[in-house]
């Protein structure tokens, strides 16, 4: 399935320029074109590919609310805040560059300095009202913290439909069975970046 | 006239409405499914069993919704538009023999309202009325969209009415009858009219295409304009007696084609029966493959079809009958 969305080269998938023929503009012209459209019984030919169809009954309905398409892992939808694998905490460090880059102007956020005198995050929200689901929040953070999930089933009963940090936050217990998912969309780690990443020239 | 006829007359009446009326509910769902089916999609799946009941949970969606009439229609014909079309679809099966003759309780039943001597004429000439049903109800709507439709539907009607009754002429000069019964008997003898008449035969289907305004002749309640034609206006039990008499429609034509051109019921045994019901169920069949299979032509093209080719062919058709039987 997961080739299918990948596949972009759709060239060579059996598209074929169709011949179309140019209207006949005399009247012996026309008069061909019924004749020939009668006897060579391409009406028949119409209702052969849907019988054909029928017979075959291969069937592509998915009956949504019971089964589900599986959505690219690409996929922007509804935020999620990531933690981090090693220590459990929240990714975030209250930075404001998400704040800053939306482009719909709908993420809040407030930071504190906590007990630690280290940056927290006291308020977070995303009015998803207004969010065009562009990724630019998810490209800019330099923490990979906000990303896209792949919930896209939302309901509210006014325009305006928030999400909290505490709602997008990746539960404890999800992170003590490793079953954190990473976004592979924007802003993500491209593959292969342990062989490319290069030392500093410091090193050398 | 003595009191068994009629109390018999009246219980056929009875089952008649009831059956069609049923089948006019069930075929909705036939032809949601075969469309379904066609188009590699499942159809009606949620309400019972594969969609069965369906059937019911639409009959009573029609019947408790409000009856709006809105503000500028001319009331009393809007309200009845809806009623033309669906009684004179059902008054066109009086003169349709659905069955042979069989016993019942010691008594022979005739499977037939009446068997008046111009049977085939009263089916078409009620099923033609039934053209006032789109044509009133487009016209009292105060809808330019319904107007149109209305006017496409005089216009369809109009000139497949000629088709018909042309094509229909020439088996009918073969049997020398307009009554329903002798066709079926005249087929006993002389084997099916479909082999001496092909051409009517093919005439009169594209025909009953256009009569019951069906897909490739759909352009009455144009779909393509997004809205119902002549029914937008409409909401209720209004709008679906024009879906009533639409569908009970298809299903009078799918038995008269057989009727008159397939053998009919054939010698009155339980086998030609059995075959008559499948002969109608294939026609029944074919009104819903094509409306998966084809697309509708353009008003013009339909009046082109019908007065350019169709007519001149059955003109032609009935002259060499008429020449045939002189020698
Ligand atoms: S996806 Fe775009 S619009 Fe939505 S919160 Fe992120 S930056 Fe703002
Ligand atoms: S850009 Fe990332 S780290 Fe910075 S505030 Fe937004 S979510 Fe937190």
């Amino acid at each position: 399935m997961m080739e299918q969305f990948n596949n972009r080269n759709i060239s060579d998938n059996g598209y074929f320029l169709v011949d179309i023929v140019d209207y006949p503009t005399t009247g012996w012209g026309k008069f061909k074109r019924a004749i020939d459209r009668t006897f060579k019984l391409e009406l028949f030919v119409g209702l052969w590919v849907v019988l054909r169809e029928m017979i075959k009954f291969d069937i592509h309905t998915i009956s949504y609310p019971e089964e589900k398409m599986p959505i690219g892992p690409r996929y922007r939808a509804v935020h999620e805040m990531k933690r981090l694998w090693e220590s459990d905490t929240e990714r975030c460090i209250g930075c404001g560059l998400c704040e800053k880059i939306c482009i719909s102007d709908c993420i809040r956020m407030d930071t504190r300095i906590d007990e630690e005198s280290r940056k927290e995050v006291s308020e977070y929200t995303i009015n998803l009202g207004r969010c065009i689901f562009c990724g630019y929040c998810a490209e800019v953070c330099p923490e990979l913290a906000i990303t896209h999930g792949g919930e896209y089933e939302n309901a509210s009963d006014q325009r305006e439909h928030f999400v909290d940090y505490e709602a997008m936050l990746t539960p404890m217990d999800v992170m003590k069975q490793n079953a954190q998912k990473e976004f592979e969309g924007f802003g993500a780690i491209t593959p292969h970046e342990d062989e490319r990443v290069k030392k500093t020239p410091l090193a050398y | 006239m003595d009191n068994a006829y009629l109390i018999e007359t009246i219980i056929k009446v009875v089952v008649i409405l009831l059956i069609f009326s049923a089948l006019a509910g069930i075929g909705t769902y036939f032809e949601r499914k075969v469309l379904a089916f066609m188009q590699r999609r499942l159809g009606p799946m949620n309400v019972g069993p594969f969609g069965l009941l369906q059937v019911g949970a639409d009959g009573i969606k029609l019947f408790t919704k409000e009856d709006i009439i809105p503000t500028n229609v001319v009331g009393p014909i809007f309200k009845i538009a809806p009623v033309i079309t669906a009684a004179t679809a059902f008054m066109a099966a009086a003169a349709i023999p659905f069955l042979p003759s069989f016993e019942l309780f010691g008594h022979e039943v005739h499977p037939i309202v009446a068997d008046i001597n111009i049977g085939i004429l009263y089916v078409l000439g009620v099923m033609a009325v039934g053209l006032f049903g789109p044509l009133l109800g487009g016209m009292a709507s105060a809808n330019k969209f319904s107007l149109l439709s209305a006017a496409r539907a005089a216009a369809v009607f109009i000139s497949y009415e000629v088709v018909t009754g042309l094509a229909i002429l020439a088996p009918i000069m073969m049997v020398g009858s307009l009554s329903l019964i002798d066709f079926n008997n005249y087929q006993i003898e002389h084997g099916w009219i479909v082999w001496s008449q092909p051409v009517a035969f093919v005439l009169f289907w594209i025909a009953a295409f256009a009569e019951t305004g069906r897909t490739p002749f759909h352009l009455i309640a144009n779909d393509h304009e997004i809205i119902d034609g002549f029914g937008t206006e409409y909401s209720g039990m209004r709008w679906g007696l024009f879906f009533i008499g639409e569908y009970a429609n298809m299903f009078f034509i799918s038995f008269v084609i057989p009727i008159l051109f397939l053998g009919g019921f054939g010698d009155g045994s339980v086998l030609g029966a059995v075959a008559l019901f499948g002969k109608m169920a294939f026609f029944f069949f074919f009104f819903l493959w094509t409306r998966a299979a084809w697309p509708d032509v353009r008003p013009d093209q339909l009046m082109w079809l019908c007065w350019k080719v169709l007519m001149p062919v059955a003109v032609i058709n009935v002259v060499i009958t008429g020449l045939v039987m002189m020698f």
